[in-house]
């Protein structure tokens, strides 16, 4: 499996935000994108998750088991800032729903053990918008193991965490990558990762000026 | 379509907003003195014109009423194209184009609204009928000032062209619909006792001042489009050229 | 795809009460009307259709524009984004759960509307069976007024009037269609089918347009 960006570009507003920005990941690689804020840490997880346009360049998946042309969208999970869960539903409603609508192929848990492996069994049945910021993120990361994606994308994964959690989270990305996955997160602390390539983001490569030129 | 008929015989040479402009600035005096002669010829003809025996000298409405309703169907289909431009090759120029589109088919659709009022004052006695052309023209109008509005709430203007290119191409299949529903509502509503406009054929009399009126509207439209895609573009560049300033005032004291 | 549709209609029992709010919003409507025009029972009678009609037009316009934006809100609307089931599909299931949330309860108080405004049985049956014909395309094409109130900081008003024109066709041919059962000589078929056509028009067209609108509004 491979995941390369070839000459990405991408913008916000009118400002190029990064430009001819290429790199490879191969099977159990992680890619720690680091910047302070506003550097376009998010932009480039969200091109790559496809929800984002890039300006230029592609940004393909290939391995064994892909067809050609798939969209590389397919392939990942996407943690964003914000949870993807919603307050009014059980923590298990939730689950259950993300379980079902991404498909669970091969190599996913089922919810009781993702709770389990996020150390918070045993309050599914709560509603999501009685946890703790702290008790949300931990569900939010749950939602990545209860359907397997080879890419993970996460976008400041660890904010609200405290250290134990974050200890937590730093084995399951490791488990994940020993497991042959793909890991790109953005963040301010390090993760406690091996075989990590680091990308800086300066942020403001530019204002789009050349297209009114 | 001002750009577009063009861009696809030489989209390379228009895909640069520069060589727009300086085509624009070719062609945009020569257009202009082109619109107010057959402008000029066209009212000259539409005066000397003989009066309708039965309408006396308020049918020389309908020499601005009709190019303008013409108009306010162009100018969408302009709009539609662009749209297309702009959703299939993201070209920042079919933005521009429907942009600048949309106050002009605005204004042209008021301009048919208010002459067909002042025409439907003598004839029909009323300010305001609801015939099925009158309706679906205000319909048009609602439409055109939504998508202004539309446009307007959005900062972002790439993403604006788009999320609007959307809703212009719905709304362009939609017209139609519209259209037909109101010519049903209207023959179920409607009170026989309405003179229905235009008359069943028109004299030639009436013909030929109508054309170059028609020509006249239409070359207006195209160099009003030019000028105000004109003055979007600039009107970007000087908000790109502000952004830069900004980013550059902010390295200096940041790093 | 079942799993989508199940969990909208949780949420919207469970959150704040959408479908109640619309019912509401719809008696009131149609409330108001005779201190409008007065409580003369044969003017009731008569605009009573129209005004049950236009009083559902708004209600079920009343909601819509949440509809992707509670989404983009806590983050869902990403990953619903990512994965191609395909999108409008997504957006198609999304769009019957609102109506089954707050169209179908629109239609179900419809009758009781009808008796405040001194309608028949017939005139009640025919505005019912219109209204359930004709609402999911209010939904429908309201989907892509919806969708482009995800690009927008503040959605709301400008929704409603974007598809409010565009709802022209189906309002006109819901109450010409509840009219013609009533009276004798309009025949009743001829609109009824115009309305089943336009809402399977807007059932292609509107998910498709709000589809695309959604991939091009993201940011």
């Amino acid at each position: 499996m491979l995941l390369s960006a070839e000459g990405l570009a991408a913008r916000r507003g009118e400002e190029l935000i990064f430009s001819n920005l290429s790199f490879d990941l191969g099977m159990g690689e992680a890619l720690v994108v680091t910047g302070r804020n506003g550097s376009g840490k998010s932009t480039l997880l969200r091109v790559i998750a496809g929800l984002l346009a890039p300006e230029a360049g592609r940004v393909t998946f290939s391995g064994a088991g892909v067809e050609p042309g798939a969209r590389p969208r397919e392939f990942c999970h996407y943690l964003g800032h914000r949870n993807a869960m919603k307050r009014e539903l059980t923590v298990f409603e939730n689950l259950a729903f993300w379980k079902s609508f991404q498909g669970g192929s091969g190599g996913a848990l089922d919810i009781d053990e993702a709770a389990e492996t996020v150390g918070l069994g045993g309050i599914l049945h709560l509603p999501y918008g009685y946890l703790s910021a702290g008790q949300q993120r931990r569900f939010a990361i749950a939602r990545l193991l209860v359907a397997h994606r080879p890419v993970w994308l996460l976008d400041e994964p660890t904010a609200a965490l405290d250290a134990d959690s974050d200890r937590m989270f730093a084995g399951l990305v490791k488990r994940h990558l020993a497991e042959g996955g793909i890991a790109l997160a953005a963040t301010h602390q390090p993760l406690g990762l091996e075989k990590v390539q680091e990308l800086r983001m300066t942020g403001f490569s530019g204002v789009n000026a050349d297209v009114w030129e | 379509m001002s750009d577009n008929s063009l861009a696809i015989t030489k989209f390379s040479d228009l895909a640069n907003p520069t060589r727009f402009l300086a085509l624009v600035a070719r062609i945009l005096p020569w257009l202009s003195g082109l619109t107010a002669l057959a402008l000029v010829a066209g009212l000259c003809l539409g005066f000397t014109a003989e009066g309708d025996y039965q309408q006396g000298d308020t049918v020389r409405i309908m020499y601005i009423h009709v190019p303008a309703a013409w108009l306010s169907m162009m100018c969408y289909t302009v709009m539609a194209i662009s749209a297309i431009g702009t959703l299939v090759w993201r070209h920042p120029l079919a933005d521009v184009s429907a942009k600048a589109a949309a106050p002009l088919g605005a204004g042209f659709t008021l301009i048919a609204l208010i002459t067909g009022s002042l025409w439907g004052k003598p004839m029909w006695g009323t300010w305001w009928v609801w015939d099925a052309r009158l309706t679906s023209v205000f319909v048009l109008f609602l439409m055109y000032l939504g998508l202004i509005a539309l446009n307007r709430a959005m900062d972002d203007p790439a993403k604006a062209a788009r999320v609007s290119a959307v809703l212009i191409l719905v709304g362009f299949v939609n017209i139609p619909i519209i259209k037909f529903s109101v010519d049903w509502w209207n023959t179920l509503h409607q009170p026989a006792s309405v003179v229905r406009m235009g008359g069943p054929t028109i004299d030639a009399e009436f013909l030929w001042p109508l054309l170059v009126m028609a020509v006249a509207f239409t070359l207006l439209f195209f160099a009003l489009h030019l000028a105000a895609m004109r003055n979007e573009i600039l009107r970007r560049r000087i908000a790109a050229q502000r952004r830069m300033a900004a980013r550059m005032a902010s390295g200096r004291e940041g790093r | 795809m079942i799993a989508l549709l199940v969990r909208d209609l949780k949420l919207s029992i469970r959150a704040g009460g959408g479908a109640l709010v619309g019912v509401l919003f719809f008696l009131t409507i149609v409330a108001v009307i005779p201190f409008g025009v007065g409580p003369d029972l044969n003017l009731l009678s008569r605009i009573g259709p129209a005004i049950v009609w236009i009083g559902a037009l708004l209600s079920s316009l009343l909601g819509l524009d949440r509809l992707f934006q509670a989404e983009r809100e806590d983050g869902s609307l990403d990953v619903l984004l990512m994965h191609d089931t395909p999108l409008v599909l997504t957006v198609f299931v999304k769009c019957l759960a609102h109506w089954l949330a707050t169209g179908l309860p629109l239609v179900i108080a419809s009758p009781l509307l009808g008796l405040f405004m001194n309608m028949n049985e017939v005139a009640i049956g025919a505005v019912m069976l219109t209204l359930v014909v004709g609402s999911p395309a209010i939904t429908f094409i309201g989907a892509v007024g919806a969708a482009v109130a995800v690009a927008l900081p503040r959605g709301g008003l400008l929704v409603s009037i974007l598809v409010l024109p565009l709802a022209v066709p189906v309002l006109i041919f819901g109450v010409s269609a509840s009219y013609a059962a009533v009276e004798d000589p309009a025949p009743f078929l001829p609109p009824f089918l115009i309305l089943m056509a336009l809402t399977l028009f807007f059932a292609a067209i509107g998910p498709a347009a709000a589809a695309l609108a959604l991939r091009n509004a993201a940011d």
